[in-house]
């Protein structure tokens, strides 16, 4: 069972910088896992912590339930796919797919088998006698993952593998690297992007770090649809979430919030009678708002600017009393003119609120 | 032949013993520490362990050799600076009382001084100069290359292909010495050069900055090359003339770099003894430190407190450059 | 910038000033060689640039009296040829005492005291006649002859044979090819820790090498010199031996060798090291099979110095070698020429290109290994 636990990791760089703080993971066998986060939040400290190359200074790691924190990273059944690719540049594909074997001193024959299974799998028969200089971008990431695969890890992890391709390659590997998931039930994957497509296509479960903390994990469509705070409301999905002040006018079993020079709304959540007359959040998505013209509505506002990118239109609009401007996704490409007033409105269930240090009221009615 | 033979089975027992022992302390330590099939905390104990000593056994060898060579002996000298002949009697500060009143340390401290001006910016400014010129010349490379061959050659060799070059001959016999045909070509007398009084010396520095150059003027074309090429533009649009760029943006772009072009002439400088035992041995009024010590070392079967004394003012001299470089090298490490 | 400047006078200037230096640079190395293959009579009477062109030399010789004396016409007769050995030249003028040694012109006969006549003729056939019997010392001959240039390889003979410059040639290799490379190994590995490892005192270690990159080498011969008696004594050999050289050059070399080496494999790709690590390779695994052949630029451009360092290298070779002729390498057999045969220039340049002439050619065939071990050792 290739789960892989970690209890309280911390990681503190030379004394003194905090970089990880008490970080608690769960994650089972022939899960894939995404780790995303802004730049420099943890992610690739977090995986190189249970990849073995990082020293953890406390807490603890178990991988196939057994406690690795002081193990070298060849010894933790592990695999990683580096983001640069680190090929060895003097040696073919072919050696540069045999070097662990040959480390962990197989025989020729079935290092032979392996790699040639690997490298089948990969379409890089043709290529074994290669040096990498010679290969394009696609094939060495390629490559790389056949370095991975031959050694049959328990584990695969992989820092950022795709960000060095062009948009293209990237969007053809992802696919490559999801089939490779399918015929790999068994083993466990653990993935670094900062790119949201990327988590949301491949990952069972997404981790999302800030700052050296975890602030939620589930499966991608959890985390668009329920955050659990306003970091992860904001970080998932693109355009980001709108988020605009309001104060908690009347709590209970159903909420009414005053957004801030706008209307009062009424938000199907449940809320604590404590909460009353507090600075909330108020959230919705871009492409959960649409536009009224009569009755209630949400924000009214000027529209300042105007994206129209074919499949759809951002219009982004300053909304009285609001600092941010509001922006609004609209499917296909109606005609608005700046400086018009407009009114948006969106469903109920589309609605979050978030409490004063940001975190959901979940309970909804 | 035979001599030959046993250099190349020393080279080879050297690399393999090299090799046997870099292998087999390794391999001992992994013995030593297993890591294979024991029990977590076992293998992590071990594998500490061995993260401990492992640098050192590849550091061994270079930490012994730099220790024996370069360490010790600096110490050791200072040690035998206060003591006789012999390295046995201590005589306190007599060795130092002798330095100040010797008129022969004087005369070479005076000399390497004159060698320490000169020479370093001599050889910067030719290399700076030929460095600048041959960028811009189809042929610049093969001219580099021929200014740069000096650098391959002894100082000894270099002393004897300039004695040639300064080689006299009295009376009207044809002078066979490149030098004095050309004084005589044009009119002149010709001169004894290696022996002319205080002038001579020139004429031997002449030689290390013949071998310098070369040195100077790769390096400085390297940062030359790194200058940014937007810099001379926008001031070739400003109007500057070539005599201006290169004084007033290219030169001030690359100071580092002349500084540490400078520094390790300097640095060559206060070791180089070959030329001056080869050309004059001193006489003349041209002795240098370096020889002077090599002098006491052996003279009269040698004097090793007063040779120490000289070499310790030999590397009292290269300290701040020492110190500049270590903090040099500190700075560049961090800004990695 | 340039292309504008193409044409200008200043271009001209500069190709002009270049050129310049160049000759300046090269004509030394270049005189010597042409004087060391040069005929070593009209190398000591004539510049080596006028070595193309017929020199008009002054020489002497003495007339060889034959046992039995030649006898024509009642006069007793020398023959020979002013021009021994097979040389060739035209004799021009000739004379018979050394104050007027030009008197006559060649073909003429030339009447002497006690009614001696000579001639030398054009080619230096002369005759010499005499009444009476000569005295077993012959007379000498004066004469000014056009010799045409004359090149040849009997100087290297010469050095290389009875001058023992072969000897000493073995002897440089025999000095060079283990201090050369032995070092590259342990510094190698020195500069594999420096630059991956973890350890208390690294930084430390790092700055000393940079500091014993220029202490000076006299700092260390009289300890050395002292220690290597002491340990000579101990095991009952000489304290002067090739093992002895081998090792002082390592020890003074290996700072370049470090700081050289460490810089370079520091800039190794960090993911490289990592990615072998997690494939389960050892320190001593990754610095076999993944450091060593990724730094052969950085090794090769630290060989070439250490060989021209050791090749020409005298202090070393002088003090721990000591200066028996059987020993001496190339430099220290130079320097004893110099000292030993100063006028002698057909064998002091023949000589001294016997040993610049592997360093020159190590130089130009691996020039670019050299400026990059320059570059990365002075500039960052
Ligand atoms: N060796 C180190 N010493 C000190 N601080 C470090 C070190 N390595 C990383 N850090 C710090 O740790 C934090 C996390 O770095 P990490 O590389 O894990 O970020 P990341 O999430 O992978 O970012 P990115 O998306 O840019 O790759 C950063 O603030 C970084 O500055
Ligand atoms: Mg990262």
């Amino acid at each position: 069972m290739a789960d892989v636990k970690l209890t309280n990791v911390k990681k503190v760089y030379n004394n003194q910088v905090e970089v990880m703080r008490d970080i608690n993971l769960d994650i089972k066998q022939g899960e894939f896992i995404v780790f995303v986060g802004p730049s420099g939040c943890g992610k690739s400290t977090l995986l190189r912590m249970i990849s073995g190359l990082e020293s953890i200074t406390d807490g603890t790691l178990e991988i196939d339930g057994q406690l690795v924190n002081d193990i070298p990273p060849a010894m933790r059944g592990i695999a990683m796919v580096f983001q640069s690719y680190a090929l060895y540049p003097h040696m073919s594909v072919y050696d540069n797919m045999a070097f662990s074997l040959q480390i962990a001193k197989l025989s020729k024959e079935d290092i032979d088998t392996q790699v040639r299974k690997a490298a089948d799998m990969l379409q890089l028969t043709e290529y074994l006698d290669r040096l990498p200089k010679a290969l394009s971008g696609g094939q060495r990431q390629r490559v790389a993952i056949g370095r991975a695969i031959v050694r049959k890890p328990k584990v695969f992890l992989f820092d950022e593998p795709l960000s060095n391709l062009d948009a293209a390659l990237r969007v053809a590997t992802r696919m490559e690297i999801a089939n490779l998931k399918e015929s790999m039930p068994e083993s466990t994957m653990i993935y670094v992007t900062h790119d949201q497509v990327e988590a949301m296509t491949l990952a069972d479960r997404i981790v999302l770090l800030s700052a050296g903390n975890i602030e939620q994990v589930g499966a991608p469509l959890e985390l668009y649809e329920n955050p659990r705070n306003v970091f992860v409301a904001k970080f998932i999905g693109a355009p980001a979430m709108n988020i605009l002040p309001a104060t908690l006018m009347q709590a209970g079993e159903g909420t009414n919030i005053q957004i801030h020079s706008q209307q009062a709304v009424w938000v199907p959540v449940a809320t604590p009678k404590n909460d009353e007359q507090a600075a909330v959040s108020f959230g919705v998505r871009p492409e959960d708002l649409f536009v009224v013209t009569e009755g209630e509505y949400l924000v009214e506002g000027e529209v300042a600017f105007i994206e129209a990118l074919g499949e759809a239109t951002l219009l982004y609009i300053k909304a009285f009393g609001c600092e941010d401007m509001v922006i609004c996704k609209l499917s296909g490409t109606p005609q608005y003119k700046r400086g018009a007033s407009i009114k948006l409105m969106t469903k109920p269930e589309k609605m979050h609120l978030f409490n004063t240090i940001g975190l959901t009221y979940r309970n909804r009615v | 032949m035979g001599q030959l033979a046993s250099a190349l089975v020393i080279v080879i027992v050297g690399v393999l013993g090299c090799a046997c022992y870099f292998y087999g302390s390794n391999f001992l330590l992994d013995k030593l520490l297993p890591s294979k099939n024991k029990p977590y905390d076992v293998v992590a104990r071990n594998l500490r362990i061995a993260g401990y000593i492992r640098p050192w056994l590849f550091l061994g060898p270079a930490f012994l050799a730099l220790g024996f060579y370069l360490v010790y002996p600096v110490v050791e000298s200072f040690r035998l600076s206060f003591f006789g002949r012999s390295g046995e009697v201590f005589v306190g500060l007599s060795n130092y009382a002798w330095l100040f009143n010797s008129d022969e340390f004087y005369q070479a401290f005076k000399n390497n001084m004159l060698w320490l001006i000169v020479v370093p910016t001599a050889a910067t400014f030719f290399g700076l100069i030929i460095a600048v010129m041959t960028d811009r010349i189809w042929w610049g490379n093969i001219a580099k290359s021929l200014i740069f061959m000096p650098m391959a050659i002894s100082f000894i060799g270099a002393s004897v292909i300039w004695k040639f070059i300064y080689d006299f001959r009295s009376g009207d016999d044809p002078q066979i010495g490149l030098l004095n045909a050309v004084v005589v070509f044009f009119g002149g007398d010709p001169q004894p050069w290696i022996t002319l009084p205080f002038w001579n010396n020139f004429f031997l520095m002449v030689i290390l900055v013949w071998i310098q150059t070369g040195f100077a003027m790769v390096i400085l074309s390297a940062a030359l090359r790194g200058i940014p090429d937007e810099t001379v533009e926008a001031a070739v649009l400003d109007g500057a003339n070539g005599f201006q760029i290169f004084y007033k943006i290219m030169v001030p772009q690359i100071w580092g770099t002349i500084a540490v072009v400078w520094t390790t002439i300097t640095i060559l400088v206060l070791k180089v003894f070959d030329i001056v035992l080869a050309m004059t041995n001193g006489q003349w009024g041209t002795q240098v430190l370096a020889n002077e010590m090599f002098d006491w070392m052996f003279r009269g079967g040698g004097d090793f407190g007063r040779g120490a004394v000289v070499a310790i003012v030999i590397m009292v001299l290269v300290v701040p450059i020492m110190v500049w470089n270590i903090r040099r090298a500190n700075a560049e490490m961090e800004g990695r | 910038m340039v292309q504008s400047s193409k044409r200008s006078p200043l271009t001209w200037l500069v190709h002009a000033t270049v050129l310049f230096l160049v000759v300046i640079w090269t004509i030394p190395t270049a005189g010597l060689f042409i004087s060391s293959i040069r005929d070593k009579d009209q190398l000591s009477v004539s510049g080596w640039w006028t070595a193309l062109s017929t020199s008009e030399q002054r020489m002497v010789t003495r007339v060889t009296v034959p046992k039995k004396p030649l006898q024509e016409d009642g006069l007793y007769v020398l023959t020979g040829n002013v021009f021994e050995d097979n040389k060739q030249g035209i004799v021009t003028r000739f004379g018979d005492s050394s104050l007027r040694p030009s008197e006559f012109e060649s073909g003429k006969v030339a009447e002497l005291k006690r009614e001696l006549t000579l001639t030398v003729l054009a080619n230096g056939d002369y005759k010499m006649t005499s009444p009476k019997a000569f005295s077993s010392r012959g007379k000498r001959i004066f004469y000014t002859a056009e010799i045409p240039p004359r090149f040849t390889l009997d100087n290297y003979r010469e050095v290389l044979g009875s001058e023992g410059l072969g000897k000493s040639f073995l002897n440089s290799l025999t000095v060079t090819i283990p201090a050369t490379i032995i070092p590259i190994l342990v510094a190698a590995f020195a500069a594999y820790a420096l630059a991956w490892m973890q350890f208390p005192g690294k930084a430390l270690f790092i700055a000393a090498v940079v500091g014993l990159l220029v202490v000076p080498l006299q700092m260390s011969l009289i300890p050395l010199l002292r220690s290597y008696n002491f340990i000579g004594d101990i095991f009952g050999v000489g304290s002067k031996g090739y093992l002895g050289v081998w090792l002082a050059h390592m020890g003074f070399g290996l700072p370049l060798a470090i700081y050289l080496l460490r810089n370079y494999i520091a800039g190794l790709p960090r993911e490289i090291i990592e990615s072998a690590r997690v494939d389960g390779a050892t320190d001593f695994d990754i610095f076999r099979k993944i450091v060593l052949p990724l730094s052969f630029p950085a090794l090769a451009s630290f060989a070439i110095f250490q060989f021209l360092w050791v090749w020409n290298d005298l202090l070393i070779a002088m003090v721990f070698l000591g200066n028996n002729p059987d020993e001496l390498v190339l430099t220290g057999r130079l320097r004893e020429l110099l000292g030993s045969r100063g006028g002698n220039w057909e064998i002091l340049t023949a000589s001294a290109f016997i040993t610049i002439i592997v360093p020159l050619c190590v130089f130009f065939g691996l020039q670019r290994f050299l400026v990059r071990g320059l570059l990365t050792g002075s500039v960052k």
